[in-house]
Parts: structure tokens; C-alpha cells; sequence
């Protein structure tokens, strides 16, 4: 099968994070970089999804400055055969104007399966995924935590609030990944040395105007620092004293 | 004079609790920015109409109802082209919605449809001129972002809870609307439904939520965290990544950076660490309890009440206590 997987570039979830001096992103510096966690799981999805076809592309396409090419590479050393890059001065914050990029770029080329994460780590915004489907007018599936393809067909769940849903459905479609699907591999030393061998094809993305701009980024009000009232059930009396006089939630 | 659609969503033929919180931001919104409507579209099987008072309760002038028996469901690709196609009609500043399965699923497909920019899980929203100006929490709630959408019509989804649903009573006017795509034609096909923990509300919408780590030791030990659970009442059970990934119990319970995102009133952390990636999607409740027996556990680092001790210990004495303050 064909496969194309959307990844991003996005900082390392376990970071502290800091506002930079222009208040409009965040201060880079000491930050680790990595494959959008979602987007990762997408890379883990498709590949799987080949080896049990046994064969076919795993194409893995990301837009931005030159540093994503370091997540294209790190996706070919998991075992994806070949990547692109759309080259663009900085990460856009409007979704629909990446979505617009990619579909350009994905359109007509035959991909069986387009996979993106449920949502980016940076933005948590949910939108380029399903947004690409739409400008391609593909069949999509949001959020989804079982995937199984085979020959012009796919099956999937997702978790609904409370509840899951089986769906089936055509291909060409579009999936967004939720955690449940896959835990991606960690590259092997034989994948790294072939990841350098293999293409990595870069080309400039088809940007039009952002219209969803970053005005401000704060940081949360810290919680108050937490403190410890007792040790055993011998606490209890006095947490549920202050569960009904102080927080009054009981 | 920006009038605003609302997505009014509905499962099995009743209005969600996300629709009125929808409803409310969009009257604020709407009020704020000097006067105009709210109209709520609301999708479900024959009645649906009758069932939708609410939505007036809370703002709307006028409430467009899409009756199908097919739309007791979500049939997705049916949802979008009908929205869209009376987005584009009466003078739309905006479509709200929230950002819930549904919303998530839907707010993307509007955009690209309508060719409308999109702000997604915000939890404030104002007119700026001619710029909808955006609140919205990202990098996994570490960072508030403020966002500025411009462009004649724009899609913007709200976090579930973010905006409390105000009563506003409105004489709203009543209309129908046909699918503009057969919802029995979907690509997307739903084969089964599986529904959740009965007679337990959703992680989102609970007041109060016990949630077991891997200090249970076992799918067995969250009997212990149901029984808590009980003696609440209308409490919802969640679980950390550890829990999941062991299978004791559903991803759909796993809370955190990639499960759910809550703020209950009260939030009870049973034999959980506290990492990072699972204080993202709780740390925004009001009062944290944190059972843990290592008293250096970074849960008591965000915990208003910890207490040190073994959690079979100290959770059925907890949940006999509640019973008696309860009363039962
Ligand atoms: C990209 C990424 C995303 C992630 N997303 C999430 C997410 O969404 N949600 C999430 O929860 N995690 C997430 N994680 C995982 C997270 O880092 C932690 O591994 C996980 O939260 C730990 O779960 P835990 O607290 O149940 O287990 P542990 O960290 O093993 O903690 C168990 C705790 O139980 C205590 N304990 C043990 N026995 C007892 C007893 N008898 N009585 C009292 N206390 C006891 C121990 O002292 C310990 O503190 C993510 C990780 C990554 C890398
Ligand atoms: N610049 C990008 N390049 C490639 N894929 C992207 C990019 N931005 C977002 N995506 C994909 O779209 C998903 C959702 O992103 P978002 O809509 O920003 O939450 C991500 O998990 C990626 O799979």
C-alpha cells in the first residue's frame, strides 16, 4: 500500500517552557526536538500497516524550516522509505493554510492512505489532518485508537466521550491517530545508517496567508505549591474536614 | 451586527451538555461584540424540535432543527455539508461549536468547506475590529496562547466546561432544514457502538473524578476506586497512561497529555506518580487529593490535600468517611 504520513517537529513534551522576549513563542533555547508525539504513532501505524501487506511506500511529508528535515530522517530511520520536505520560513499557527500546502502536495499521487497525528503536541489544535481530507475530498476518520487496512478497505474505532465507535470505510481515505494505535519503535543503529542513504526530496511549500496569528503566549497561573496533611487512614477525619470546610466540595 | 451559528450537538436524540456552553459563548460573544443572533442548528430524529427548548433558555433567536433518524448518530460527512451550506446564508461572523468528539471531528471539515480559518479548544473569545481575538490553551496546557483570526467568517470551538452554560431566555424562532447530502449515503460507515461505564457521567462533564495510577497493582484494585466513586455519587473513574497501557482499563479513561483533558471541582489521584504528561490534563482542577505511599511522589507537588500511606489502606477508609458526611 502506499502510505503517506503528515509529521511534525515539535519540542519535547517533558520541557519546561519559557515565553520568549517577544511574547509571541516560546523561548527555543535548551528545548529537544522530536517527531510530534501523535505523528510519531502515525509513523508506527503505517509502517505496521506494510509489513502485515507485506510491502508497498511509506512516504513521510513535513512542512517548515530546514530543521524538519531532522524528524524526516528520524522517520526514515524507523523504517519509512523516502520523505519530503516543504520548505517554509516558520511553522504557520492557521492549520487551514498547512492543510492547503499539503494538499497540493498530496493530491494526485496515488497515496492509498494519508495519516496525520489526532493533533500536534505545539498548536493542540486538531485541525490539518481532517482539514486535508476535506480539500481532498477524501473519506476521513478522526482520532482513531484501532486501525486496520487492507485492500481498498479500513476499519477503525475511536473513542467517543463515554463511549467507542467501530466504523469501516473506503480507500483513499484519511486517518488521524490517537494514542491507542501503535507505540513507535525506536530506530535501530541499521536504520539510522540507512535513513542517510535514503531520498529526502525538498521543495518549496505552496504558503498562502496566515489568517490565524499568535498575538501573546503566557504561561498558566502556577498552583498553589501542594502540601501533605497527614500519613494513613489516620488522616482521613482531617481531609474530610477540610473537603467540607475549606474546599466545600463534600 | 455579527450573527453566530452554533453547532448544537446531540447524542441519541438529546442535547449535550457542550451545546448550552456553545450557545453561551456565542451569546457572550455576540453581545459583547454590539448586538446580533445566535441562531443553534440542532441534528436529530424526528422531534428533535420539541426537545430543543433549551437552547432558546440559553440565547439562541432562532433554532434551525435537521430531523433524520439518521442523525440519532453522528453521520459526519452529512453534518458538515449541511452547516456549511447554512453557514453561508445570514450573515455569519462565525460558526461555534465545541471541541468534544464531535466538534473536533467537525469544526476542521467547516473550515476547509467554508474556507474559514479555525480557532480550536479556546477558552475565551472576543470582536477585535475585525479580528476575532482567541484564548486557547496548547503545548498540552503548559502555555495560553492568544490567537487573532481574521478573515469575513471564522470557525471557533470551545473547551467543554471552559464556558458555564447562563440561562439568557430568548423567544426563539422556529425552523427546519433539510440534509443537504443524504445522511444515509456516508462514506464513513458506523458498524457498532460500544457504550461506556453505565451509569457514570463523562470524565468532561463530572464534578468530581477518582482516578487510579499503577499503585493498584492490578485491574482488580480499581474496585477500590469504584467503590470511592459510589460513595460520591456522580463521580467518573479516569486512570494514568500506565493504567491503559496495561489494559486495566479503557484508553477512553486515560487522562492527560494524550487522553482526556478535565477540571472537575474535585479531582482524587489513587497510587499516582504525578508525571508530567498526566498533570497536563488535570492540573487545571479545582481541589487535587493525592493518595500516594512515597512521600516524594511530584503529585503532592500539585496535591491541595496528599496524604502519605498505602492506598488499601487509606481508600476504603476514605470511602466509608464520604458515605457518613453523605450520609448514606
Ligand atoms: C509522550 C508521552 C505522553 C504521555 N501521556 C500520558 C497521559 O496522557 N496520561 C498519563 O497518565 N501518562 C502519560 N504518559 C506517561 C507518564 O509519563 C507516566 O509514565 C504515567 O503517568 C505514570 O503512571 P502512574 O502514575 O500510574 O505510574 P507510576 O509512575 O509507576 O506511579 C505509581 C505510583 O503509585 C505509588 N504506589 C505504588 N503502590 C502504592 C500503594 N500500595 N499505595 C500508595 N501508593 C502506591 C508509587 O509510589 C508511584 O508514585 C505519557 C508519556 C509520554 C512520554
Ligand atoms: N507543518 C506540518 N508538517 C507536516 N505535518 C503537519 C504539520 N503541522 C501539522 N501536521 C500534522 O497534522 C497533525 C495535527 O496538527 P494540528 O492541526 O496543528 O493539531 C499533526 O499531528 C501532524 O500529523
Amino acid at each position: 500500500m502506499k502510505i503517506a504520513v503528515c509529521i511534525k517537529r515539535t519540542p519535547d513534551s517533558e520541557s519546561r517552557f519559557k515565553v520568549a522576549s517577544s511574547a509571541t513563542g516560546i523561548d527555543e533555547t535548551g528545548l529537544k526536538f522530536d517527531v510530534d508525539d501523535f505523528a510519531g504513532y502515525a509513523v508506527e501505524a503505517a509502517l505496521q500497516a506494510n509489513e502485515k501487506g507485506g510491502g508497498g511506500e511509506t512516504v513521510v511529508i513535513a512542512l517548515g524550516p530546514d530543521n524538519v528535515q531532522e524528524v524526516l530522517r528520524k522517520a526514515m530511520s524507523m523504517g519509512a522509505d523516502r520523505a519530503i520536505h516543504l520548505k517554509a520560513d516558520s511553522l504557520p499557527s492557521d492549520g487551514l493554510a498547512v492543510a492547503k500546502a499539503l494538499s497540493a502536495e498530496l493530491k494526485d499521487q496515488g497515496f492509498d492512505l494519508i495519516l496525520f497525528g489526532k493533533q500536534a503536541f505545539d498548536t493542540s489544535a486538531g485541525v490539518v489532518g481532517t482539514a486535508t481530507a476535506e480539500l481532498l475530498g477524501l473519506p476521513c476518520v478522526t482520532a482513531v485508537s484501532k486501525l486496520d487496512v487492507s485492500a481498498g478497505q479500513g476499519t477503525a474505532r475511536r473513542d467517543l466521550e463515554g463511549a467507542g465507535e467501530m466504523v469501516s470505510f473506503p480507500l483513499p481515505a484519511v486517518v488521524t491517530i490517537d494514542e491507542g494505535v501503535a507505540r513507535p519503535r525506536y530506530p535501530s543503529l541499521k536504520g539510522i545508517m540507512a535513513a542517510k542513504k535514503k531520498p529526502l526530496e525538498s521543495k518549496p511549500a505552496q504558503l498562502g496567508d496566515a489568517r490565524v496569528t499568535v498575538q501573546k503566549m503566557e504561561l498558566p497561573p502556577e498552583r498553589a505549591a501542594g502540601r501533605i496533611i497527614g500519613e494513613g487512614a489516620a488522616a482521613v477525619p482531617e481531609l474530610i474536614r477540610l473537603l467540607q470546610t475549606e474546599a466545600k466540595v463534600l | 451586527m455579527p450573527n453566530v451559528l452554533v453547532f448544537a450537538e446531540t447524542r441519541g436524540g438529546a442535547l449535550r451538555k457542550v451545546a448550552l456552553e456553545a450557545v453561551t459563548a456565542a451569546r457572550q460573544f455576540v453581545d459583547a461584540a454590539g448586538g446580533g443572533e445566535v441562531h443553534a442548528i440542532v441534528f436529530g430524529p424526528a422531534g428533535i424540535a420539541g426537545k430543543s427548548d433549551a437552547l432558546a433558555q440559553h440565547g439562541a433567536d432562532a433554532i434551525i432543527a435537521v430531523e433524520n433518524d439518521a442523525f440519532s448518530g453522528y453521520p459526519r460527512e452529512s453534518i458538515a455539508a449541511t452547516i456549511a451550506d447554512r453557514a453561508k446564508t445570514g450573515g455569519y461572523r462565525a460558526v461555534f461549536l465545541g471541541f468534544s468528539a464531535q466538534g473536533r471531528d467537525l469544526a476542521p471539515r467547516l473550515g476547509a468547506k467554508l474556507d474559514a480559518p479555525i480557532a480550536s479548544d479556546v477558552v475565551g473569545v472576543s470582536a477585535e475590529g475585525d479580528a476575532i481575538i482567541a484564548k486557547h490553551p496548547a503545548y498540552a496546557n503548559k502555555v495560553i496562547v492568544t490567537l487573532k483570526v481574521t478573515g469575513p467568517l471564522a470557525i471557533v470551538s470551545v473547551r467543554p466546561s471552559a464556558f458555564t452554560a447562563a440561562p439568557n431566555a430568548k423567544s426563539a424562532r422556529a425552523e427546519s432544514m433539510q440534509p443537504s447530502a443524504d445522511p444515509g449515503a456516508e462514506r464513513v460507515k458506523v458498524t457498532s457502538l460500544e457504550e461506556g461505564a453505565k451509569g457514570r457521567p463523562d470524565l468532561g462533564e463530572a464534578q468530581v473524578i477518582i482516578s487510579g495510577g499503577r499503585g493498584l497493582k492490578a485491574a482488580d484494585g480499581f474496585k477500590i476506586v469504584e467503590d470511592l466513586a459510589d460513595a460520591f455519587g456522580n463521580a467518573a473513574v479516569g486512570a494514568t497512561r500506565a493504567v491503559t497501557d496495561e489494559g486495566w482499563r479503557p484508553h477512553s479513561d486515560q487522562i492527560g497529555q494524550t487522553g482526556r483533558q478535565v477540571s472537575p471541582q474535585l479531582y482524587v489521584a489513587v497510587g499516582i506518580s504525578g508525571a508530567i504528561q498526566h498533570l497536563a490534563g488535570m492540573r487545571t482542577s479545582k481541589t487535587i487529593v493525592a493518595i500516594n505511599k512515597d512521600k516524594e511522589a511530584p503529585i503532592f507537588k500539585v496535591a491541595d490535600y496528599g496524604i502519605v500511606g498505602d492506598v488499601f489502606e487509606i481508600v476504603p477508609a476514605l470511602t466509608e468517611a464520604v458515605k457518613q458526611a453523605k450520609g448514606k
